[in-house]
C-alpha cells in the first residue's frame, strides 16, 4: 500500500485533511505567545487570544476571569471543531478519530468509578468529566452502588490507579495495531508517534512509582508491549530505584538521549517539559507528509498542549509569576 | 480630675480608718501586682506580634508556592487531576487540635496541627506512602503540590494559633491596664481622700471636744460664782431679817441702816472686807 494512498486517499478523506490543515494554520505561534507572556492580567490574555481563532469562545465572557474558564472554553473549541471532523468522517477515519478520545474516556471511566466508590453524586461527577471523553452510556457506569458488586474487584486507590494505567495500556497497544492495519504512511508516522508516547509513559510510570507501594511486578506489567524500549528496556525500567538509573537506561536509546541530556542530574522536575517538547517536535513533523491520518491525531495532540500552554501562561500572569512563565510554555510553531 | 474630689461615702471613725488603711494597702499591692502582669504581658504580646510577622512573610510565600505547585501539576497531570484527586478524598487527614496555654493567667488558644493516621489510611493515598496519583503523568507534581498545600497549612494554622492568641492577649492587656489605671487613678485617690477626710474629721472632733471642755470649765466657774455672790445675799438678808426681827423695824428700814452703817465701816480706810463684815456684825449686835 505504502506510497499509493495518494491514488485513493482524497476520495474519502481530501475533505477532512485540508480541514485539519487549515485547523493547524490557527494554532497560536511564537509570536503569540510572546504576546501572551506580556500580559499583565487575564482580561489582556483574553484580548490578545480574542485575536486569534479563540475569540468567538472568549469574547462574551465577563470581566472577572479565572483560569478554569479560559482552559474551559479552549477546550471547548477543541471539542468543536473534533466534533465537526467526525460528524465527516468516514470509515476507517472515523474509528481513528475516535479512538483518539479514548485516552480521555478512560480517565472519564476512571474518575466516574474513582466518585461512585466514595458515593459521589452522578451529575456532579459528570460535569467534570472531560467533554473529548464522553460517551452516552457514561452515566450508567454509576448506576452500580457498588462496584464490588460490578466488577468483583477490591477496589482502593492504589487498585485504581492500577487500573486506568492497564486501561491506557490496553488502548496503546489497541490503537497500535489498529494504526499497523491501516498501513502506509498512518502506519508508518503513527506507530513512531504511539511508541513515543509507550516509552514515554513507561518511563513517567517508573519514576513516578519510585518509592511507592507498586512492585516491580506491578510496574512492569503496566508498560506497553511496543515501543522503542520493549522489551529489555522494559526489563531495566522495573528494577530502578531512583531517577540516575532511570537516566542510565535510557541513554543507552539514541533519540532519548538529547531528552535526558537537557536534564541535569537527580532532577526529575524538567522531564516532563523535555517530554513534552520532544512530542510537540515530532507531531509538527507529522504535518510534513500527506495523504495520512497521523495529522488528525497530531492536530488534536497540538491543540491540547496549546490549552495546556494557555493555562500555564494564565496561571502565570493571574499568580504574578511571570518569571516562570517560560519554563514550561512549549512554542507549536 | 474629679477622682480627687471623690471619697467614700463612710462614717469618719477610727475603725473606719483602719479598715480604710487596709483597703488602700491592699489597692497598692493589687496594683503592683496587676502591674507586674501588664508588663508580662506585654512581653508575650510582643513576641507574638514579632512572630506574626514573621508568619506572615513566610505564609505568602507558601500560599504562592502551593497555588502555584498546583499550577504546575495541572500542567503536567492535566486538569482532571484535580477532581481525579478530589474524588477520591474521605475524610480530611491533617486535622487541627485545639488547647490551652497559660500566661500570666491569661488563657490562650493555641491551635496545633497533626495528622490523623485513622483517616491517612481510610483515605488510602497520602501520608505513610506516596500516592499513586498521576501514575502515568505527574505523579511527581501532585506529590510536590500535596506538599506544598501541606506546608502551606501549617503555616497558616501557626498564624490562626498566633492571631488568636493575639487578639485574646490584647483583650486581656486592656483589661489589666483598664484595671491598673482604675486602681491608680480613681480607688487609690478614693481611698487617700477618705483616710485624709476620716483624719480631718477625727481631728475636727478632737478639736470640739477640747472647745466643749473650755467652754463648761468656764461655764463651772461662772456658775461657782454665782452661787457665791447668791450665797453672799442670802447672807446679808438674813441679817437684816435678824437685825429687823431684835429692833422692831420693818425689813427695809433695817436694810437701809445697814448700807448706812457699811458705808460708815467702809469709810475707815485700809480695813479688809472681812475685817468689815465682822465688824459689822459686831455693830449690830452692840445695838
Amino acid at each position: 500500500m505504502y506510497g499509493w494512498e495518494m491514488l485513493s486517499f482524497n476520495i474519502h478523506d481530501g475533505f477532512l485533511e485540508a480541514i485539519v490543515r487549515g485547523n493547524r494554520s490557527g494554532l497560536l505561534t511564537a509570536a503569540d505567545y510572546n504576546n501572551l507572556c506580556q500580559c499583565e492580567n487575564l482580561d489582556d490574555v483574553k484580548m490578545h487570544l480574542t485575536a486569534t481563532e479563540y475569540g468567538p469562545y472568549l469574547q462574551n465572557e465577563p470581566s472577572p476571569l479565572h483560569t478554569t474558564t479560559i482552559v474551559e472554553k479552549c477546550t471547548l473549541k477543541l471539542v468543536d471543531e473534533y466534533k465537526h471532523m467526525i460528524c465527516q468522517a468516514t470509515e476507517p477515519l472515523s474509528t481513528f478519530l475516535q479512538y483518539i478520545t479514548y485516552g480521555h474516556m478512560i480517565d472519564n471511566v476512571v474518575l466516574i468509578v474513582t466518585g461512585t466508590l466514595h458515593e459521589r453524586d452522578v451529575n456532579e461527577l459528570l460535569e467534570k468529566c472531560h467533554p473529548l471523553g464522553m460517551f452516552d452510556s457514561i452515566a450508567s457506569l454509576a448506576v452500580a452502588q457498588n462496584m464490588r458488586e460490578l466488577y468483583r474487584l477490591d477496589l482502593d486507590d492504589m487498585n485504581i490507579e492500577i487500573m486506568r494505567n492497564t486501561l491506557y495500556k490496553a488502548y496503546l497497544e489497541d490503537f497500535y495495531k489498529f494504526c499497523q492495519k491501516l498501513g502506509g504512511a498512518t502506519a508508518e508516522i503513527m506507530c513512531d508517534l504511539l511508541s513515543f508516547e509507550a516509552d514515554r509513559r513507561a518511563v513517567n510510570i517508573t519514576i513516578n512509582s519510585i518509592g511507592t507501594e507498586l512492585t516491580r511486578d506491578d510496574r512492569r506489567k503496566l508498560y506497553s508491549n511496543f515501543g522503542l524500549l520493549y522489551p529489555y528496556g522494559h526489563e531495566e525500567l522495573a528494577i530502578c530505584e531512583d531517577v540516575d538509573q532511570v537516566r542510565g537506561v535510557m541513554e543507552k536509546y539514541p533519540p532519548y538521549q538529547s531528552i535526558f541530556a537537557k536534564i541535569s542530574y537527580g532532577e526529575s522536575q524538567m522531564l516532563d517539559k523535555a517530554f513534552y517538547e520532544e512530542e510537540v517536535r515530532r507531531l509538527c513533523l507529522s504535518f510534513e507528509q500527506q495523504f495520512h491520518y497521523a495529522v488528525f491525531f497530531a492536530y488534536i495532540r497540538l491543540r491540547e498542549q496549546e490549552i495546556r500552554n494557555l493555562m500555564w501562561i494564565s496561571e502565570c500572569v493571574a499568580q504574578n509569576q511571570k518569571n516562570r512563565v517560560h519554563d514550561s510554555v512549549v512554542f507549536i510553531f | 480630675m474629679s477622682g480627687q474630689t471623690q471619697r467614700l461615702n463612710v462614717v469618719p471613725t477610727v475603725t473606719m480608718l483602719g479598715v480604710m488603711k487596709a483597703r488602700l494597702i491592699g489597692a497598692t499591692r493589687g496594683h503592683a501586682l496587676l502591674k507586674k502582669k501588664s508588663d508580662a504581658l506585654t512581653v508575650q504580646f510582643r513576641a507574638i506580634l514579632k512572630k506574626i510577622v514573621e508568619a506572615k512573610t513566610s505564609m505568602g510565600d507558601a500560599m504562592r508556592n502551593s497555588s502555584f505547585s498546583l499550577a504546575e501539576a495541572k500542567y503536567v497531570a492535566g486538569d482532571g487531576v484535580r477532581h481525579v484527586v478530589l474524588q477520591s478524598v474521605r475524610s480530611a487527614s491533617l486535622r487541627v487540635r485545639s488547647h490551652q496555654e497559660n500566661v500570666a493567667g491569661v488563657k490562650l488558644p493555641k491551635f496545633t496541627h497533626f495528622v490523623d493516621p485513622a483517616a491517612g489510611s481510610a483515605a488510602g493515598p497520602s501520608n505513610a506512602s506516596p500516592s499513586l496519583t498521576g501514575l502515568a503523568r505527574g505523579g511527581q507534581q501532585v506529590a510536590a503540590c500535596r506538599a506544598a498545600h501541606v506546608k502551606a497549612i501549617e503555616v497558616l494554622v501557626e498564624l490562626a494559633s498566633l492571631q488568636t492568641s493575639f487578639l485574646t492577649l490584647d483583650e486581656a492587656i486592656k483589661t489589666t491596664n483598664r484595671r491598673v489605671n482604675a486602681l491608680e487613678n480613681v480607688v487609690k485617690p478614693r481611698l487617700e481622700n477618705t483616710i485624709s477626710y476620716i483624719k480631718g474629721e477625727l481631728d475636727e472632733l478632737e478639736r470640739e471636744d477640747f472647745f466643749r471642755l473650755k467652754k463648761i470649765q468656764g461655764y463651772k466657774k461662772r456658775e461657782i460664782e454665782r452661787q457665791m455672790i447668791a450665797a453672799k445675799q442670802f447672807a446679808e438678808e438674813q441679817l437684816a431679817e435678824e437685825v429687823a426681827l431684835k429692833r422692831g423695824i420693818s425689813v427695809g428700814a433695817a436694810t437701809n441702816m445697814l448700807v448706812a452703817v457699811v458705808e460708815t465701816i467702809s469709810c475707815d480706810a485700809g480695813a479688809p472686807e472681812s475685817h468689815l463684815f465682822i465688824e459689822w456684825r459686831r455693830f449690830c449686835f452692840r445695838q
